[in-house]
């Protein structure tokens, strides 16, 4: 028998490593005939630490959730000890739904092999694309190959993949770079995380296949600081895959030489702009330049450089081995292949989700997703992070794939999709995304550094409740003078979450201007609490009130002294009859 | 510049910085690998450590400034013995970053960036810690390790930092 306990950050973060330790224990000490592994990421983020038990012929039999360390023994005790499935923990049927929607081809293996163990990719057909490319594969056949599947970009722009390797390949110099952005910076996005962690010898396939088309000897894969585990993990696969010869000299015979290494990143969300990127590979400040020249004429070190992202590359083994035809049959006529999406915000079962392109938001949020928390109402999904925007609840029939997406103002982008409910404030959302685009200017651009910072300090105006007449209007003009004077993508999309919730959110900012009050009743000075007669006079708000604004008799109603309340909302949170109303 | 700093600044000052000095001067675009192995060793980057750099790469030290205050990960000062990592991610941000960064203000009394008094936390306000389903997340760096707590609430993040102090 064999347990395997899935340790991505998020099950790691729930207990995975305890639970791991607690199985081990309990099959040495009683004795029993069962291995314990561990995997990546499952996808189920919110039913985490999750445990997979398979039969010694290899079939799944369970697949049990939130099995914390106290759950071990009552596992162990019954499916191990009697064979007898644990039927309390086991994974619901609604649950299984989640995964049984997605069509997954980036995150085929997460969850399922032994991210540190080499042996585990090759079983499920690892480096049998990486074999065929170098056995009867010229590069131009690969460049082919790519251009029939339709592969774009999954970094965010969305840019054909074969025409950047074509142009790489085509660029004539003896020195060339395949470069891995791993640095995952969009706030809210963590399918990359999940790939590097869960199956990282799919980038590595990905990225040596890649330096074999363009003519690169050296791949560099440049990834975030703070992904630990997952430098970790690519540092053991990088190691294996030179120790079976898929990495070094003369690899799998053909006489193909190249190499990977890691260069951690220091953290600076602009460094997901190419230029920027190969700026701060070469130590500097990752500040962009203007292009062209290209970075597939003139690139790092000044020599033909390729660079993709993560998700790009793990798809890259799955067109070669199955066809790029295979790859383009799924999503639509533009959009092709899956995109993974990040799941997260107010939805009640949050993680990542690979869907094929084309695919209803409401499919996602609804038919995947289940939902809003506690049953609220859905307002607006916000995709692409800082560079997107928000689309709202009515528009949630739209397909996503790159065209669709963008007519709505927002983008595809990295594959972010953080849902909001009645609760949440859109101007506040604005506010907050001009809060991290103006932290993350890098400041070359004028309009991007002091424009970002005049757009962000009318949004807290207006948040404050000192908004006035003008600013929505002056808002916008700021907005399309940054897009039209930055020079990289970062300032060019600074301004698409403001204008994609004026669009949208208008009567919001009006309220927040005009009325002096936040429609979701989040802006904090805008909020006004008070007693209902719910109030039952238990006198818990009263003490818990640090400023002593609340004053009543004991089961006498409570009444708020406004003067004094500085909203804190601890009368709210310890209210035990919901007779608290935040307006 | 050059003959003034390196008399200054000696390897024998810096036992532990030296060997990686050693390794890595002599490679092009290996600044920011450097920068990262001083903060490992030292915590953060100090005026001297900043100075010892500039003498073994040729770099001035204006300019290694110039990289360690672009990124995120470095730090000119030193910091307590847990780094509180609160992430306020997008997902996290909707879920009420705003009112666990409060919680954890008047539990401990420092603002983001600051250090408390006894040494013990540093609180930083960072992007993304990528643990999006577990929103409002955080991370806390300590001697024993990296440790990410998920679903916080104002109650329960006070817990987790006193259990983190009565370890030691």
């Amino acid at each position: 028998m064999k347990i395997v306990v899935g340790q991505g950050s998020c099950g790691i973060a729930s207990g995975a490593k305890k639970t791991e330790a607690e199985f081990t224990k309990q099959i040495k000490v009683g004795g029993l005939k069962a291995t314990v592994k561990k995997t990546g990421c499952i996808g189920n983020c919110y039913l985490e630490p999750i445990v997979d038990v398979y039969s010694e012929g290899g079939d799944l039999e369970a697949r049990y959730v939130q099995v914390h360390e106290e759950d071990v023994t009552a596992i162990v005790e019954s499916h191990i000890r009697k064979g007898e499935v644990l039927e309390d923990k086991l994974i619901s049927e609604v649950d299984k739904t989640f995964l049984s929607k997605q069509s997954r081809i980036v995150l085929r293996n997460a969850g399922i092999i032994d991210p540190e163990n080499i042996d585990e990719y090759v079983a499920v057909g690892g480096y049998e694309g990486l074999a065929k490319v170098l056995g009867e594969m010229k590069p131009t056949d690969v460049i082919e190959e790519l251009k029939v599947s339709g592969l774009r970009g999954r970094g965010g722009a969305g840019f054909p993949t074969w025409f950047k390797w074509d142009a790489a390949m085509k660029s004539p110099g003896k020195e060339k770079y395949m470069v891995c952005n791993a640095d995952e910076g969009d706030p809210g996005a963590f399918m990359d995380r999940s790939v590097l962690e869960g199956d990282p010898h799919t980038l590595l396939e990905g990225m040596i296949i890649g330096g074999y088309t363009i003519g690169a000897s050296e791949g560099v894969i440049y990834v975030r600081a703070e992904y630990p585990l997952a430098i970790e993990r690519l540092n053991i696969a990088i190691a294996q895959a030179e120790k079976s010869g898929y990495l070094g000299k003369n690899i799998l015979g053909s006489g193909f030489d190249f190499s990977i290494r890691i260069k951690a990143g220091a953290g600076a969300f602009v460094c997901g702009e190419e230029t920027a990127l190969i700026a701060s590979l070469e130590g500097e400040r990752g500040m962009p330049r203007l292009k062209p020249p290209f970075p597939a004429q003139k690139g790092y070190w000044q020599t033909p450089t390729n660079i993709n992202n993560v998700e790009t590359f793990a798809n890259i083994p799955v067109i070669i081995s199955k066809g790029g035809a295979a790859f383009g049959a799924l999503g639509t006529d533009k959009s092709k292949g899956s995109k993974v999406f990040a799941l997260a915000g107010k939805i009640k079962k949050g993680g990542l989700v690979e869907v094929p392109m084309g695919l209803p938001l409401k499919d996602i949020i609804f038919g995947i997703g289940d939902g809003i928390k506690k049953d609220k109402k859905f307002k607006a999904v916000q995709m692409g992070g800082p560079s997107g925007g928000c689309i709202p609840a009515d528009l949630a029939d739209t397909p996503v794939d790159y065209e669709n997406i963008t007519k709505t103002g927002a983008i595809v982008g990295s594959g972010g999709m953080i849902v909001m409910d009645e609760d949440t404030c859109m101007v506040d959302m604005a506010r907050y995304f001009l809060d991290f685009t103006r932290k993350e200017s890098c400041g070359k651009c004028n309009y991007c550094r002091i424009g970002t910072k005049r757009m962000l300090e009318i949004l807290e105006r207006i948040t404050q409740g000192e908004g006035k007449e003008g600013d929505i209007e002056l808002l916008v003009e700021l907005a399309n003078k940054v897009k039209d004077g930055s020079l990289c993508g970062l300032g060019q999309t600074a301004p698409n979450p403001v204008l994609t919730t004026i669009k949208y959110f208008r009567n919001e900012y009006e309220d927040h201007i005009y009325n002096k009050h936040c429609t979701a009743h989040y802006c904090k000075a805008l909020i006004k609490y008070e007693i209902t007669d719910a109030c039952k006079g238990c006198t818990l708000c009263a003490k818990k009130c640090p400023t002593g604004a609340i004053t009543g008799e004991l089961k006498g109603k409570h009444v708020i002294d406004q003067a004094l309340c500085i909203k804190c909302g601890k009368c709210e949170e310890n209210c035990n009859f919901s007779a608290v109303l935040r307006d | 510049m050059c003959e003034t700093i390196k008399a200054t600044y000696q390897d024998k000052d810096y036992p532990e910085l030296a060997p990686v000095l050693d390794k890595y001067a002599g490679t092009r675009g290996s600044l920011i690998t450097i920068l990262q192995k001083a903060q490992d060793t030292y915590g953060y980057l100090s005026t001297d450590v900043i100075g010892y750099i500039s003498a073994r790469t040729g770099e001035t030290p204006a300019k290694i400034y110039g990289v360690a205050t672009f990124y995120t990960q470095f730090r000119l000062a030193p910091i307590g013995e847990n780094l509180i990592m609160l992430c306020a991610g997008t997902a996290c941000h909707v879920n009420g970053t705003q009112a666990i960064a409060e919680a954890i203000s008047e539990h401990l009394g420092v603002d983001d960036g600051e250090t408390t008094e006894d040494n013990k936390f540093t609180l930083n306000i960072v992007a993304c810690l990528g643990c999006c389903s577990l929103a409002p997340a955080m991370m806390v760096k300590g001697p024993s390790g990296d440790a990410v707590y998920g679903n916080l609430t104002k109650t329960s993040v006070v817990k987790v930092i006193e259990e983190i102090r009565a370890q030691g």
